[in-house]
């Protein structure tokens, strides 16, 4: 059942203005059950395994169980997201097999929130007709190459 | 039935969806918009965070013609795409992609999107056109920049409001319509131009799994055939519908094969060891002159692999140990070989995590050590993907400089980007004929189409015309399963069960085996011909029928029914053009059993239909591939 919900853990988001799961699920599975004050996943057959819902939750109530039509049991992939970086852990069904963890980077140079959008790069000649995007031809270029564009390529 | 509220939202420009090529035309359009004191507005289905196709993240950006290195050209990225798509793509268009996609690129790193570098500060790049990234929050931080764009000019967006139906007033988009998935709000959105990049389309055929695994497909399940319908619906010209894209993944869970065949330079061969590309390699011969280019197109490597299968000498494996075995062997002495198999092992699993993590699950719960032991590949399900390896979409106008005397009449109508349908541009998945764009491209394109839709607006600047009338009954319409629930649930025991509606479910199901059984999905190896077509689109026709009988019980299953008439519209477009295309040209995509060699002579051509909502007809028509380069 793809994403599942701990009972012990989901306080329903009560302190948050949504609910985070149900906010973030791409396909709309996610539900919470205004009696119960718990989240679930109302369409597991539907679940892409994204993992979005799992990352986002406040108090890591969330955890994947693989599809059982072809995943065998007794393994587990959990994530713990933060702002920088998302430490993962593997659990193998033979327990011969140590675990393994990885820590990767989901982000550099930029804090959350702070993407700014424009004026990274000038833009050219600045002309809604032309094929000119922003922050191009200067945005085209790395101080690495050799090749520098001042213009749109063309064939 | 409970009353819907009607929301109008009057914009300048609309930008239906919220993926990659949305994100990309926010951030353009803002620029250009805020200039010229327009304003945008964008609608998601889901939450921009994590919607699309790149939802889960991506292990790498796999388009990146990199012109600055002076490695690359222009033409090289376009000989590599045509050759692909068998001779059939719109160089024009993949031209106008391919010469912006690197300011995009570099915009992603600007944004906080980390990008490989190796010792030296340059990318590391997976193969050719492919750079590896820790990717699991590279849809994040592109919607964050987009949001960021959005609100810098006085933008806004709606989240969880589901576009079901453009707005057409004679020849001209005038908006969209759609509802909100979280409460009883029907929403209008009238706009001087219209942006379509609503992804592409999922669960058309059936999947291989029935079970849980279900929603496993390659490509996303919410990408439900939006963009097709929207476009198709709204009378603009489509093209490449036929050339649908079947990915060879690893088995079951569909985790990526790029890092090993490109990375790591990991072989797959079948059951006995046979390398299929090699053994099979006589067979290149019939699918001249594009069977032996390099790097052989997808679909070529898919079929060789496919007759192995078809020779009962699966399972197919990927070759994991022995690639990183020769990695590790490289190595100038034993201590620098386990280093480099500590690398090499997070770099597999990190390509699983950020992108596919169920395969991750599979492995570990299949014990699988990839160095130890090789893994099972396989061809997974059709899917209608303009991006990828796949070409299906609206005909879009390229932009002027890129045309030739010859190609200027065919490919140019003023706006680059533009469909047919005045003021609905197309955009990713939504547009076609520009193959091999993926994430990076999709928001390049998102961008071209953004800024010519500015410019649209800035030589039309019009207010919309939508009539009154025309909005009450799409509203009728759209609402009607809510309504046709509401008065035949409670005449049976079980709602399912109930003669007079059909559920989405059961709804989805069926054109799911329609397509799967006639149009050449897995159970019959890809393979159809004329009269298993022709079958197959009389029994869709009932399914069109009966899409009137859709029934829905709360707003969420009103979201499921709407996505599967717009399957229902792509599956319909399929068929037509599998069929009017009389031979086979991706044997590794379908196969015309009875027309099964390809046919240059003919059919280098681009196949493309439009249809007439006032009549349910389609018109078939074949338009000629012409080339901007030499």
């Amino acid at each position: 059942m793809p994403s599942y919900v701990i009972v012990d853990k989901c306080d329903g988001c009560k302190a948050l203005d949504k609910t985070a799961c149900q906010h973030i699920c791409p396909n709309d599975l996610m539900v919470l059950n205004k009696e119960t004050m718990k989240a679930y996943n109302q369409d597991p057959q539907m679940c892409w395994e994204c993992y979005s819902c799992v990352k986002i939750c406040p108090t890591q109530a969330i955890e994947v169980r693989g599809y059982q039509d072809f995943i065998p049991l007794g393994a587990s992939v959990t994530a713990m997201r933060s702002s920088e970086d998302i430490l993962w852990t593997l659990q193998f069904r033979s327990k011969d097999i140590k675990p393994k963890r990885f820590k990767f980077p989901i982000r550099r140079g930029v804090d959350e929130g702070k993407a700014q959008p424009f004026d990274h790069y000038p833009t050219g000649d600045d002309d809604l007709k032309s094929a000119t995007l922003m922050c191009e031809p200067a945005g085209l270029n790395t101080d690495r190459g050799p090749v520098k564009m001042d213009k749109i390529p063309t064939l | 039935m409970p009353d819907f509220e009607t929301v109008t939202v009057d914009t300048d420009l609309l930008i239906c969806g919220g993926g990659m090529a949305a994100c990309g035309a926010a951030v353009e359009a803002s620029y250009w918009a805020k200039k010229n004191g327009l304003k945008v507005t964008l609608v998601d289905k889901a939450a921009m965070d994590r919607s699309g196709a790149v939802a889960m993240g991506l292990s790498a950006i796999n388009q990146y013609v990199d012109l600055n290195s002076g490695n690359n050209t222009l033409k090289d990225y376009i000989d590599y795409v045509r050759n692909d798509l068998m001779g059939i793509t719109r160089e024009d268009l993949v031209a106008s992609i391919a010469r912006h996609v690197d300011s995009t690129v570099h915009l992603f790193e600007k944004w906080g999107l980390p990008i490989w570098k190796d010792q030296d500060g340059n990318y590391v790049h997976e193969g050719r056109w492919q750079l590896m990234i820790n990717g699991e929050s590279y849809k994040i931080i592109v919607a964050e920049a987009a949001k960021n764009a959005l609100a810098e000019a006085d933008g806004e967006y709606f989240e969880r409001v589901f576009i079901t139906h453009p707005l057409i007033d004679g020849d001209k988009c005038v908006g969209a319509v759609g509802f909100s998935v979280r409460e009883n709000k029907l929403y209008v959105f009238k706009a001087k131009a219209t942006l379509v990049a609503m992804g592409g389309a999922v669960h058309v055929f059936k999947p291989r799994s029935t079970g849980e695994g279900f929603g496993r497909s390659w490509y996303p399940p919410f990408n439900s055939g939006a963009s097709a319908f929207f476009t198709i619906y709204g009378g603009a010209e489509m093209t490449c519908q036929e050339v649908r894209f079947i990915p060879v993944r690893f088995k079951d869970a569909y985790g990526p094969v790029g890092a090993w065949f490109l990375l790591f330079k990991s072989i797959a061969t079948n059951a006995q060891g046979g390398n299929y590309m090699q053994e099979n390699a006589a067979e290149l011969d019939k699918w001249e002159p594009y069977g032996k280019v390099k790097p052989r197109p997808a679909n070529i490597r898919n079929w060789l692999m496919m007759l192995d299968v078809m020779d009962g000498k699966s399972p197919i494996y990927m070759q994991t140990a022995d690639a990183i075995k020769r990695i590790a062997d490289e190595a100038p002495d034993e201590k620098a070989a386990k280093k480099k198999l500590k690398e090499l092992e997070a770099e597999a699993w990190e390509d699983f995590l950020d992108m596919t993590i169920s395969q991750a699950i599979l492995w570990a719960a299949t014990n699988v050590e990839p160095e130890k032991k090789p893994s099972e590949i396989m061809a997974c399900d059709p899917y209608f993907i303009g991006s990828h390896s796949g070409a299906s979409g609206a005909w879009v106008s390229g932009p002027e400089d890129l045309q030739t005397a010859e190609t200027k009449d065919e490919y140019f109508w003023g706006y680059p980007h533009m469909t047919t349908v005045t003021g609905m541009f197309a955009a990713g998945d939504a547009s076609g004929a520009s193959s091999h764009k993926f994430s990076s491209g999709s928001h390049a394109e998102g961008r071209i189409a953004a800024k010519a839709a500015i410019s649209y607006i800035v030589d039309n600047n019009q207010a919309p015309n939508v009539d009154q009338a025309k909005i009450d009954a799409l509203k009728a319409e759209i609402l009607k399963p809510l309504a046709t629930y509401e008065e035949h649930s409670g005449k049976t025991t079980d709602p399912d069960i109930n003669p007079e509606y059909i559920r989405p479910r059961q709804f989805m199901f069926r054109l799911q085996k329609i397509m799967d059984e006639y149009a050449g999905g897995v159970s019959s190896q890809f393979k159809t011909s004329e009269k298993l077509l022709e079958k197959g689109m009389e029994l869709l026709a009932y399914l069109k029928e009966d899409s009137d009988k859709l029934a829905a019980s709360n707003l969420h299953e009103l979201m499921r029914c709407w996505e599967n008439v717009h399957r229902m519209y792509q599956a319909d477009a399929h068929m037509r053009s599998i069929l009017f295309r009389e031979e086979t040209r991706w044997p590794g995509y379908y196969f015309r059993a009875d027309k099964p060699s390809l046919d240059n002579e003919n059919w280098l051509a681009f196949c493309n239909c439009k249809y007439d909502k006032e009549t349910g007809e389609w018109t078939m028509m074949k338009k000629p591939v012409k080339y901007i380069t030499s």
